[in-house]
């Protein structure tokens, strides 16, 4: 949901694996709704993961296990390949992580994180093994992402890093505005475009 | 600089916004049942219309059933979403092809076979695979909902132009070697994640070689490596693939329309952000053994041992053969197959069951395979019909099915069941992507053929005369 940014510092779920598809994030069986329920995506993040096939939660899987919570999620390289479905988006908004930090994000998830006012923060390598570390030795480490200075700090280490995002949707984020709002107000920059093509 | 990306995009810009990204207008729109219904609901929450309602086509693909379709679909959900895709069209006044209308199929099969995608347009859909429409030379790339409705509200997308890729492949490729091969290949080498922030151009003697479908199916697997998109610089191929197509332009429009396709290709002295080079001699008939489409290797080959894959990767490799029932070092042929699917949009085209029809041509199904082969639209199942094709498959004990994605995502009955391992001609081999717990080898449709008629995974160069 538009949520304006500004700081945010919170404890971290980790998820040290590579190449989580969106398939794993939210399962095409998921995506027969017809309304945009956050809440109801959320519910079923990482579905096949988090419960068996009678529907219990499977305890060695982390969004089970009550020693770590928070509004970032913590993952590992290439978060978010596979399909385009923006309900991996929103099923990760809904269960109500804000932060997403990996050291690479698939590219069409990443917009579609943004597109949700869900920030992706890529890191370093480095940076995030380190945060992996720091999570497993206190689950209640904390990290504060800094939208304004574009900054991200593993507060147990002080490690601090920079993180990129263009000035325009940082602008979005920090005043909660969408894309569609800015095309709307250009409409007629759109209808001189089609005459002089 | 001077690369026919750029010649496309440049020519497609309304506006460089400041410090952000690109406002890029957008030539066509496809909608299916799945990623689209949140949008139209954003619009009328906000009290608007489509802005450009003749560049958009809709078509459920998804949830159909592969079976009796003239009759209500069984799943009330399923159903549901796809009604609500007529209904949308309906409201908003846009071309719609439904279930049952013979325009139907999968929207990356329906959208070149009619000529809806044409070169130098851009093209989207929420879809990853709308890469696929690069291979008309078409600027093409998959987004989510909220850039559906943006594009539905102002035919534009706002868009962070993608560095530039060129992979050359030169040479000829072997006897039983396919687009969708070489497409494995170079998803083995680049991996899941290796083109990622790019947009491809797939360049070479090897792919001016290509049929138009393989160059499909090449396209269509660009988002695997993490591309923004792949395409393929129109030329003769593409334009006779595209004359007397329905929506093609015709007579002095389509003299025009060509003269203009011509000047599209990448300047001699184009520079591209990276530059790889293959030789297609180098590519096997190739198979899957993992769950992600990069963990590929050629049919005679082991899966790699541990010591081979980078540390930090272990974790998610050994899960990744825990998942599939392999061990490092196995190799897969003589592995014993359950499934065996043609279709999806990677390989549901005509070429696709010209090879599948030809292997199988004179041999039997094995008994324990089920098979499903599902033409990838109404167009390609008729041609089928026209080629006598279908006379040749029923011969040897297959049938044919209804179109749609099918088994490629387990949206619709199509599932492959748990634990079960299917050699399966679709794009992805993620972990339950065919059916819960169901196990996936990609390969091609002459890969899946010779599954089917020998019941495990086989060389199908061992199986094809001459
Ligand atoms: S066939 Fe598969 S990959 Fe292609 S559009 Fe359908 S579900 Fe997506």
């Amino acid at each position: 949901m538009k949520q304006k940014f500004d700081i945010i510092q919170s404890t971290c779920v980790p998820l040290p694996l590579e190449n989580v598809d969106t398939d794993q994030i939210i399962p095409a069986r998921f995506l027969k709704a017809t309304t945009r329920d956050e809440r109801f995506f959320g519910e079923n993040l990482f579905r096949d993961w988090r419960y068996d096939a009678e529907g219990n939660p499977r305890p060695d899987f982390v969004l089970n296990n009550p020693t770590y919570s928070g509004q970032i999620l913590v993952a590992g390289k290439n978060f978010g390949s596979g399909s385009s479905r923006e309900h991996a988006a929103w099923a990760i908004a809904g269960y109500g992580f804000r932060v997403v930090i990996s050291s690479f994000f698939a590219d069409i998830h990443k917009n579609n994180e943004l597109n949700n006012f869900v920030l992706p923060v890529v890191v370093s390598e480095e940076f995030l093994s380190e945060l992996f570390v720091s999570i497993q030795t206190n689950p209640k480490t904390e990290v504060k992402v800094d939208v304004p200075n574009q900054t991200v700090t593993n507060l147990s280490t002080g490690h601090s890093e920079h993180f990129d995002i263009n000035g325009y949707k940082k602008y979005c984020l920090m005043n909660a505005l969408d894309d569609i709002d800015f095309l709307l107000e250009n409409q007629s920059k759109i209808e001189a475009f089609e005459s002089r093509r | 600089m001077n690369t026919l990306f750029d010649k496309i995009w440049d020519a497609h810009v309304v506006q460089n916004v400041e410090d952000g990204p690109t406002q890029l207008y957008i030539d066509r729109l496809y909608a299916h049942e799945v990623t689209s219904p949140q949008a139209f609901e954003g619009l009328r929450q906000r009290g608007i219309q489509c802005f450009r309602p003749e560049r958009i086509v809709c078509m459920p693909d998804h949830n159909t059933p592969t079976h009796d379709q003239d009759k209500p679909i069984e799943d009330a959900v399923g159903r549901n979403q796809v009604e609500t895709l007529a209904q949308n069209a309906a409201e908003f006044g846009l071309t719609h092809y439904g279930m049952m209308n013979q325009r139907n199929g999968i929207i990356h099969v329906v959208g070149p076979e009619r000529g809806l995608s044409l070169p130098g347009m851009t093209i989207v859909c929420g879809d990853s695979h709308t890469s696929t429409h690069g291979a008309m030379g078409a600027v093409a790339f998959g987004i989510g909902t909220s850039e559906v409705e943006m594009v539905m509200a102002s035919q534009c997308i706002l868009q962070q132009k993608p560095q530039s890729m060129r992979i050359n492949v030169e040479g000829t490729l072997g006897v039983g070697v396919t687009a969708k091969d070489l497409a494995l290949y170079l998803m083995s080498r680049i991996t899941t994640s290796g083109a990622t922030g790019y947009f491809i151009e797939y360049a070479g003697s090897a792919i001016r070689q290509l049929s138009m479908e393989g160059r499909l199916t090449l396209c269509n697997l660009s988002i695997e490596m993490g591309a923004r998109g792949g395409f393929i610089a129109p030329d003769e191929v593409t334009f006779e693939y595209l004359k007397g197509r329905e929506f093609a332009p015709k007579g002095e429009e389509w003299d025009k329309a060509v003269a203009y396709w011509r000047t599209l290709f990448s300047g001699e002295d184009a520079v591209f952000d990276k530059e790889l080079t293959f030789s297609a001699e180098e590519v096997e008939p190739m198979v899957t053994y993992g769950t992600n489409p990069g963990m590929g290797m050629g049919i005679t080959q082991q899966i790699p041992s541990l010591e081979t894959v980078d540390i930090a990767g272990h974790t998610s490799y050994l899960k990744s053969l825990e998942y599939m029932g392999f061990k490092p070092g196995q190799q897969l042929l003589g592995t014993h197959v359950d499934y065996v699917f043609l279709g999806a949009c990677t390989n549901g085209r005509i070429e696709d069951f010209r090879a599948f029809a030809q292997l199988v041509k004179g041999r039997r199904k094995a008994d324990h395979v089920t098979a499903w082969l599902v033409p990838g639209s109404w167009l390609v199942l008729s041609q089928i019909k026209e080629e006598g094709l279908d006379k040749v498959l029923e011969a040897s004990g297959f049938e044919l099915r209804q179109p749609g994605c099918s088994a490629c995502l387990a949206m619709n009955d199509d599932k492959i069941p748990a634990g079960k391992l299917s050699v399966s001609t679709s794009n992805r081999n993620f972990e339950g992507r065919q059916g819960p717990g169901a196990r996936t080898v990609l390969a091609s449709p002459l890969v899946a053929a010779a599954a089917a008629v020998t019941g495990v995974i086989t060389d199908p160069r061992t199986l094809l005369v001459g």
